[in-house]
């Protein structure tokens, strides 16, 4: 008990909860984004595969750290506008081509590196995101090292919770993002664009996506792995459901998930003689479903999400 | 402008065109990511074909390789027609595959042919248990289970790892994490002297047999296609909804872990955790180019294993990445989306 309480305390479990969620962020954003407009996105987990694939290889091709998030930003914009042509104006299974996306994007991803790079045994690496050190502010005690010493990629992320919210609730815009994925047919009799509306919520979505998957490789890590995106992206999905749709509640649920994943690697090394790692390391998935099961019976779920939509027919 | 109108009448020459159309246009698709690794498209296609159909060995290997996919083709297929969203064929896989070493390596000294038949029946209800936990917190508290299947994946590959440090590990196995081989009476048989194909495959056959029968003609196939268009209809006709997705949800995740038995007592002799490349995955795939169709599944599985292995044999020859067949697999799932629209929409011109 009191290890844990040791643990609670310290600065760099705070730093390594919120470089944890940073990810998440991005991705339980994205999956909102596209959910708010009625569009449930399964593209999600390839998409983070895509981003981080791309953006680490545009740097290492020399395009610089900000070039490659706008890459990976535009990579995922990319699966995500054919992820929104066939659920949108054609309707399909929002279910089956999401999986679809997923499965094409991790496919293309990997196809592309291994392409690139047919021969290296050990992943090259690139020089990533440093910490922002804000001498004064850094000084702080406590709030100090867990808040300013993180990358510019976690200030993204928070800044892209108060700008989805901002415009989510203050907008006309977040307005009818909303209203299009509750009640597709009033949108509609107000003369505005479901198909539009639908397939750019998707399209901005994904894009945010891929940055979370920009952030592995280009600030939790230096370079790219198969498989190490990991199931962050069905987090994700199970995490909007528990934020009720809601981007603060969103950031909420990303910094607990973030600090139960860095409570269960410290936990592991102190516990590691009495209990299997495995068992630690099970926690999170096993986190996300009870978040799932709590959330689901209460949540407000967009009305209109799963439903396709036909002009002219009711 | 551009509208969408239901056709009245969805031709059925569609429903056997498109599938086999998407498979042609992902192959020839394939020739962009080909060229873009600098090799001749049509050198690579006539190594693939030569990959699979230019021995009775390559044949061999794409049976060895679509007998899973049967497997995991018909648990997606089944779940599916439910809309039951099974994505968690490839842990349940694994539970089977879990179960089949767990009871089969030795610790029940069964000799005889007693032994080989508790596998399988034992291996099917484990993949079958897997599916349980979803499908109740599904019906209880309406947690989707396509996200808690998925999740259940990683938390069930975790599992497997420990037990193959633990009590699954293959005590004169050096510390490596693999299992001890199941015992010779344990063994699915071969099929043909020095050739991997097994009698897992005949097993799938069967089975994709019954399913073809019961979803064309049973009751039950009735029922389940009923809940899966519309479950509140389908209460109001009288039909126990509940009880429905749980029995779809048994099956499909029984078919499931026999993939995971077959690959098993079939093919390796032992577990390991890499036994699956993702044939959970790929059997969604499967399903969806079937049309939701058993005899349609054991086709696409061929097709698919098709393509998995001549794309592994043109890379050894040229040098391209194997990566290639997940993309030529995924891409014909996009494809036949697309043409599932078309089968029951047609677009005008107004």
């Amino acid at each position: 008990m009191m290890d844990l309480l040791n643990i609670l305390m310290t600065e760099s479990f705070w730093a390594a909860s919120l470089r944890i969620a940073t990810p998440l962020i991005f991705g339980v954003l994205g999956a909102l984004i596209c959910e708010r407009a009625g569009v449930l996105n399964l593209g999600i987990e390839g998409i983070f595969v895509v981003g981080a694939m791309c953006g680490w290889m545009a740097v290492w091709l020399g395009a610089g750290l900000w070039g490659g998030v706008l890459v990976a930003a535009l990579a995922g914009a990319f699966f995500g506008l054919l992820h929104a042509i066939l659920t949108v104006p054609l309707g399909l299974s929002q279910h089956v081509s999401g999986l679809g996306i997923t499965l094409f994007a991790t496919s293309v991803s990997y196809y592309t590196y291994r392409t690139t790079l047919p021969d290296v045994s050990s992943p090259p690496r690139i020089e990533p995101f440093r910490a922002l050190d804000i001498s004064i502010l850094s000084d702080l005690p406590f709030f100090g090292p867990v808040v300013f010493q993180q990358t510019a990629l976690t200030w993204l992320a928070l800044l892209m919770v108060v700008l989805v919210w901002y415009v989510m609730d203050r907008t006309a815009l977040g307005v009818a993002i909303k209203a299009v994925g509750d009640n597709p047919d009033s949108v509609d009799a107000q003369g505005l664009s479901v198909y539009g509306l639908r397939m750019g919520a998707i399209v901005a979505g994904s894009a945010l996506m891929a940055l979370g998957g920009a952030f592995l490789t280009m600030s939790a890590f230096d370079a790219f792995f198969f498989g190490m995106v990991n199931g962050r992206g069905w987090v994700c999905i199970a995490l909007v459901i528990f934020a009720s749709w809601r981007p603060g509640k969103a950031l909420l649920g990303a910094l607990l998930f973030g600090a139960f994943d860095a409570l269960q690697v410290r936990l592991q090394t102190e516990m590691g003689a009495l209990v299997p790692g495995q068992v630690f390391l099970m926690a999170p998935y096993i986190l996300s479903i009870i978040a799932l099961v709590i959330a689901a019976r209460s949540a407000d779920y967009p009305r209109a999400l799963l439903t396709p939509w036909f002009k002219g027919q009711r | 402008m551009i509208r969408i109108e239901p056709r009245e009448n969805p031709s059925r020459a569609f429903a056997v065109g498109i599938p086999i159309l998407s498979a042609v246009i992902s192959l020839a698709f394939a020739a962009i990511p080909l060229l873009a690794a600098g090799a001749n498209p049509i050198t690579a296609y006539g190594e693939m074909i030569k990959g699979v159909f230019g021995s009775v060995f390559a044949v061999s290997e794409m049976l060895t390789r679509a007998t899973p996919l049967i497997f995991t083709g018909l648990a997606a297929a089944l779940a599916f027609r439910a809309k039951l969203w099974n994505i968690g064929a490839e842990g349940q896989l694994y539970l089977g595959a879990m179960a089949a070493v767990a009871i089969g390596s030795g610790v029940l000294d069964i000799s005889g042919f007693l032994l080989l038949p508790l596998i399988i029946v034992v291996g099917a209800a484990a993949g079958a248990a897997g599916m349980m936990a979803p499908t109740y917190l599904k019906v209880r508290f309406g947690a989707d289970e396509v996200v808690t299947t998925l999740l259940l994946n990683f938390i069930i590959l975790i599992f497997l790892q420990m037990m193959l440090e633990g009590p699954l590990q293959d005590p004169m196995g050096l510390g490596w994490p693999q299992s001890a081989p199941v015992l010779d009476q344990g063994m699915l048989p071969p099929l043909m002297d020095r050739m991997r194909v097994h009698s897992g495959l005949i097993l799938a056959l069967v089975l994709a047999a019954i399913a073809q029968f019961m979803l064309a003609r049973s009751v039950w196939g009735f029922k389940l296609r009923a809940v899966g268009e519309n479950a509140a209809a389908a209460r109001h006709a009288g039909i126990n909804v509940r009880r429905s997705l749980f029995g779809v949800a048994a099956i499909s995740g029984a078919l499931a872990g026999l993939a995971g038995v077959s690959e098993v007592a079939g093919l390796k002799g032992y577990l390991t955790a890499d036994l699956s490349p993702g044939f959970g995955y790929t059997g969604i795939i499967v399903a969806m180019l079937a049309g939701l169709s058993a005899a349609g599944v054991v086709i696409a599985a061929l097709f698919i294993a098709s393509v998995f292995v001549g794309a592994d044999s043109m890379s050894r020859a040229m040098g391209v990445s194997s990566f290639l067949a997940d993309l030529v697999v995924s891409m014909s799932l996009l494809c036949v989306l697309v043409g599932g629209f078309l089968t029951k929409y047609r677009i005008l011109r107004t």
